[in-house]
């Protein structure tokens, strides 16, 4: 599993740890630990809708923040749960230029008789939230309030 | 585990100094036994302390016995601002604004109710949409929930969803001033405005719950808030302003972060600290923002009971003022609100911040309903599915915390550890087997909320009243449960 609930970071919310060897690998991941809070069951999700979102940020980390703050937007506002189909990332460390994403999601309209529903998760916190590569590649840390 | 420091004023109460923590501008103070104090987290101490060091802090950092870490401010935690000199924090309100409790008398007997209680609650299941982005049956247009916001329960008022005796009897009449919905974003309202009169998930819920004489602890306060027969049946629920509220603090935080160090000079210890002066341009904008999510959470608790009193009035085919639901008192636990204090020996306009906490008004006070004025406000804590919930007052002893108290029993054991200890169908069963008829959205969630997740509430409430923050009336347990 290319992300795990960490269990000590926090009592009342959900805390997870996600790994990608790339960026596009790690934002996927981050949003499918955060799907999975949601609904126990996302393969289940239909793609009937489908959704554009891009962002520019002036850094990395919150360019993941609100990509996952983008994607639980529509959960809200039209009751969509979306999965990531396409996903392109511009960022380089040299350059100094803001981090860009451009990505395609598609899904369907919340049905509690097709998913299993979990927990709603609020928000995207920025309680030890963070972004950083190592040698395996690239790791986040994401608290969400539920 | 409390730090190495923290010192005992007296039972109920502990002090971390200002040494514990660079840059603290006050010390810690927590509500506490030495039982509660053992079972806290660690990072309950390096929150509060974080808040400590907020410019503009007066008294102390706050944590009330219930709290738990959270981020930003612990959960469970309180503190007072300068209004002038001071700082504004949506990590010290949280992304759920305005989240509260709201308590419904009914003049109908457990064994009135009894015979209708799977109907009840199934029927309140149907109606009170619940769990994952959960949609409510209100059609509104962007620019009428806008209006909505800036009037809170006065709207409902206008539109039959209310009678005058609600709105008296919520905090802030269900109205809170200074709500400017120029200044919340199109996003924001995009996530809220279809959702009026629904639960939501996590830790809200809808019971129906019993006053048995038994747990009558203040007959005459108890009779002073309408409860006055034996097993009187009451409905306790718990929400706040979903997504419309979580998009709010979410603009708000991001913009402060842009500002906080570089325009104001503030040092960011935590993000989720994020903060601007209240009197700045930025801090008055989220202020007004974060007011309409406050009275969007009041008209969701309002169309809720609205939804309550047509089950009732359907079922037992009577009015619902004849059925006798009428309210006792809607509190908010997640607000910042301007208030005016008596802080050494001066009188001082003061921000209030409660996240996770509850006003506790003592008798006499400006701000009761005036049928309470005599008794002290009451106070909603809620308790878990399995172990019930209190109806509190408070008391003049509640100055020394701005007169604040707890809002709940406190989580003691993670979501995904509930999960793997409980199974949501053994739960349901169990519930049952002991009289707890529950209809849940989710069995993962239900097993979130096991009883043993949380910790003592007799201990939590029994503490509030020896550290004199508030005065226990009356214990309510669950017979009906609708869960998000």
């Amino acid at each position: 599993m290319p992300y795990r609930y960490l269990d000590d970071l926090t009592v009342a919310d959900v805390a997870f740890e996600a790994r990608g060897t790339t960026l596009v690998e790690l934002f996927t991941t981050a949003w499918q630990a955060s799907l999975q809070v949601m609904i126990e069951n996302p393969t289940d999700i239909a793609g009937a809708e489908s959704r554009s979102i891009a962002l520019e940020e002036p850094n990395l980390d919150l360019l993941l923040h609100n990509f996952l703050q983008e994607l639980i937007y529509y959960k809200d506002a039209e009751g969509l749960l979306l999965r990531i189909e396409e996903c392109r990332i511009h960022w380089r460390e040299a350059d100094g230029e803001p981090a860009k994403l451009r990505a395609r999601a598609a899904g369907q309209t919340i049905d509690p008789k097709i998913h299993h529903l979990g927990t709603d998760v609020k928000a995207v916190t920025f309680y030890n939230f963070s972004l950083v590569r190592d040698d395996r590649g690239w790791k986040a840390t994401v608290v969400l309030d539920v | 585990m409390a730090p190495a420091g923290c010192k005992k004023i007296n039972e109920y109460l502990w002090e971390i100094p200002r040494s514990f923590k660079q840059g603290m501008q006050v010390p810690v103070r927590i509500y506490a036994g030495k039982q509660l104090l053992d079972a806290m987290d660690p990072a309950v101490f390096e929150q509060a302390a974080n808040v400590a060091a907020l410019p503009g802090i007066v008294g102390y950092s706050y944590c009330m016995p219930d709290g738990h870490s959270g981020y930003g401010f612990p959960i469970g935690g309180m503190a007072a601002f300068d209004s002038e000199k001071g700082v504004i924090s949506p990590g010290g309100i949280g992304f759920d604004i305005n989240c509260g409790m709201r308590l419904v008398a009914t003049s109908l007997s457990w064994e009135e109710v009894k015979p209708q209680i799977q109907l009840l609650v199934d029927r309140l299941f149907n109606s009170i949409p619940a769990g994952v982005g959960g949609k409510g049956s209100l059609q509104l247009s962007r620019s009428e929930f806008r209006t909505l916001c800036e009037k809170g329960m006065k709207w409902c008022l206008k539109k039959g969803f209310a009678i005058q005796e609600d709105l008296d009897r919520t905090e802030e009449t269900g109205c809170i001033k200074d709500a400017d919905a120029s200044k919340v974003s199109e996003k924001a309202v995009e996530r809220g405005y279809r959702q009026i009169g629904t639960l939501g998930s996590g830790n809200h819920y809808l019971e129906i719950q019993v006053a048995r004489p038994e747990n009558i602890l203040d007959r005459e306060l108890a009779a002073a808030f309408g409860i006055d027969r034996p097993n009187q049946v009451v409905l306790m629920f718990h929400c706040g302003s979903r997504g419309f509220g979580h998009q709010i603090a979410t603009d708000y935080l991001q913009g402060f972060l842009r500002v906080m160090q570089s325009k104001y000079g503030i040092p960011i210890r935590d993000r989720e600290l994020a903060c601007a002066p209240f009197t700045s341009e930025e801090g008055q904008d989220y202020f007004k923002a974060m007011n309409c999510a406050i009275n969007m959470s009041f008209v969701n608790r309002q169309v809720i009971l609205h939804r309550i009193r047509e089950v009732f009035s359907e079922i037992f085919r009577k009015d619902p003022l004849d059925l006798g639901l009428h309210q006792i008192y809607d509190v908010t636990h997640n607000t910042a609100k301007v208030e005016r204090h008596t802080w050494e020996g001066k009188q001082r306009n003061l921000l209030i911040h409660r996240k996770g906490a509850t006003r506790a008004f003592a008798p006499g006070m400006k701000g009761i309903p005036k049928e309470y004025r005599a008794a002290g406000q009451p106070v909603i804590i809620g308790g878990s599915m399995e172990t019930g919930s209190y109806l509190l007052a408070g008391v003049e002893s509640g100055r020394q915390s701005f007169f604040t108290t707890a809002h709940g029993s406190g989580r003691t054991m993670g979501r995904r550890q509930a999960k793997k200890q409980f199974r949501g169908q053994d739960l349901e069963k169990r519930l049952r087997d002991q009289g707890i008829y529950i209809r849940s959205a989710s069995y993962a969630g239900l097993a979130e909320e096991a009883g043993a997740a949380y910790k003592d509430i007799d201990q939590v409430v029994q503490t509030t009243a020896a550290a004199g923050l508030s005065r226990p009336v009356v214990k309510l347990v669950p017979v009906g449960n609708v869960k998000g």
